[in-house]
């Protein structure tokens, strides 16, 4: 199993495995947003206290839950680099951030675009927003010193380096609204409670979160594949490849 | 004389001989808060209930001007590279480096922070409780934005970048310490917030080194 994992490290090894999974990926994800969207949209009895705006519960909840997870893989990535130096790590490092900060930031909008009709305000500074705005930022950061050690041999493990320290924020937003009483509900789904909503307005929600983590890993193999293209693109194969195109 | 305080005596002496570049951050700071009431209009009232956040923010955007204070010289004239490689513990060479810079411009700004709480009308309660939290906070901000400034230090413009990386770290302790200054201006008790900032620091002093001993190693590794 350790010799599959080590040979899956090799960017080409890699490249070619995924051309296999990514039409799978691609559709899976595909079928499972359109099926949630539509059944929450279509076939989720509104709310009795929020009406028909609860809908965007199922845009928000995934969203957020991705943003953090993300933030977790990209650490995760981050410390496997720092340790094996693995390059594709450093690549899957890379790839995440922009994705990272671009479902953080839709859990944002969405959640302002929920809070106007329930709370009556698009936007408050508790516990948990605030953190999750600091999360945002955090994915900028990285972007942002990534582009500014442009290509040098060291921004690899510069950025492997941020992504640990900010990874101390996570536990604080994870937690935030069991710290703090805030105006943000609690989580909707724990590991070992039973959900506090009715069966048929948790199962659209975990579909939905199923098909986002399936589309962010759609979207995360794609990005992969022409980092390592670009990274790799003064070695034969992917010449080869190019050429075959 | 041990690693660290040779380390301490020299950076204190080389700031003390170029104090304008200490001074600089210490000026920006009054200069910032003095553009409040320009700003906002001088009714004391007004200004008693901002000034807290305002002066915080003034003390943490002048903080992150001063971190050039900390690698840039060393690195530009390759003293930093021949600390690297000399086998000297590099962690220690970094608290010696946050404690000069500490010395040099947190403690500084905490002793202006009466001045300014004049300036902006702040109240005897909030002042001493502003002091207190700026005092504890100063050298986790220090922490904090070492790992930024080694981060950025191989680069030729770094400023605002460190600024970017940096803030994101700086939130919590901010929001913990303007609620500690607000809950001693209403009479609340302040302990829990004192044991928060207390753990902050105590959590930077172990962590935030490790990550800019690897950061200093990465910007001198050609």
């Amino acid at each position: 199993m350790l010799k599959w994992f080590h040979r899956l490290g090799s960017p080409k090894t890699f490249f070619e495995l995924s051309s296999k999974w990514h039409p799978w990926l691609l559709g899976l994800s595909l079928l499972s947003l359109v099926s949630g969207v539509a059944w929450a949209l279509l076939f989720v009895p509104p709310d009795y206290q929020q009406g028909n705006s609860v809908r965007i519960m199922y845009i928000h909840v995934p969203a957020a839950i991705l943003a953090q997870s993300g933030y977790m893989m990209m650490a995760g990535a981050a410390a496997v680099f720092l340790i094996w130096r693995m390059k594709l790590a450093d690549m899957a490092v890379a790839a995440i951030a922009p994705l990272g900060a671009s479902i953080t930031f839709l859990a944002l909008v969405t959640g302002a675009i929920w809070g106007k009709p329930t709370w009556g305000t698009w936007w408050v500074w508790d516990a948990r927003l605030t953190s999750t705005l600091v999360l945002f930022f955090l994915y900028v950061g990285m972007i942002a010193l990534r582009s500014a050690l442009d290509r040098q041999a060291t921004a690899g493990r510069a950025c492997a380096i941020l992504a640990l320290v900010g990874v101390v924020n996570l536990p604080i937003i994870k937690y935030s609204v069991e710290w703090w009483f805030t105006l943000h509900q609690p989580a909707s789904f724990s590991l070992t409670e039973k959900p506090a909503m009715p069966a048929e307005m948790w199962m659209p929600l975990l579909l939905m979160v199923i098909a986002y983590y399936l589309f962010f890993f759609t979207a995360l193999l794609s990005r992969l594949r022409n980092e390592i293209l670009d990274r790799e693109r003064d070695t034969d194969w992917v010449r080869k490849w190019v050429a075959a195109q | 004389m041990n690693f660290y305080l040779r380390t301490l005596k020299r950076d204190l002496s080389i700031h003390l001989r170029g104090l304008s570049e200490v001074i600089n951050p210490l000026v920006f700071f009054v200069v910032v808060i003095s553009l409040f009431p320009l700003g906002l209009g001088p009714s004391p009232q007004q200004l008693s209930e901002v000034a807290p956040g305002v002066i915080w923010v003034a003390a943490l955007l002048a903080t992150l001007m001063s971190m050039d204070l900390m690698f840039r010289d060393d690195f530009s004239d390759g003293s930093l590279e021949q600390v690297v490689v000399s086998g000297q513990p590099l962690l220690v060479f970094v608290l010696a480096k946050v404690t000069a810079h500490w010395l040099m411009s947190g403690l500084p700004l905490v002793l202006l922070v009466p001045v300014v709480g004049l300036v902006m009308f702040v109240d005897g309660d909030s002042l001493q409780a502003m002091v207190v939290s700026l005092l504890l906070v100063s050298p986790t901000l220090s922490l904090l934005g070492a790992i930024g400034a080694a981060l950025t230090v191989s680069l030729a413009r770094g400023g605002l970048l460190v600024s970017i990386l940096v803030l994101p770290l700086y939130v919590p302790v901010l929001v913990l310490a303007t609620a500690m200054v607000q809950a001693a201006g209403s009479e609340a008790e302040i302990a829990g917030y004192v044991y928060w900032l207390l753990a902050a620091l105590l959590a930077s002093v172990t962590l935030a080194p490790l990550a800019v001993a690897a950061s200093l190693r990465l910007a001198v590794d050609r």
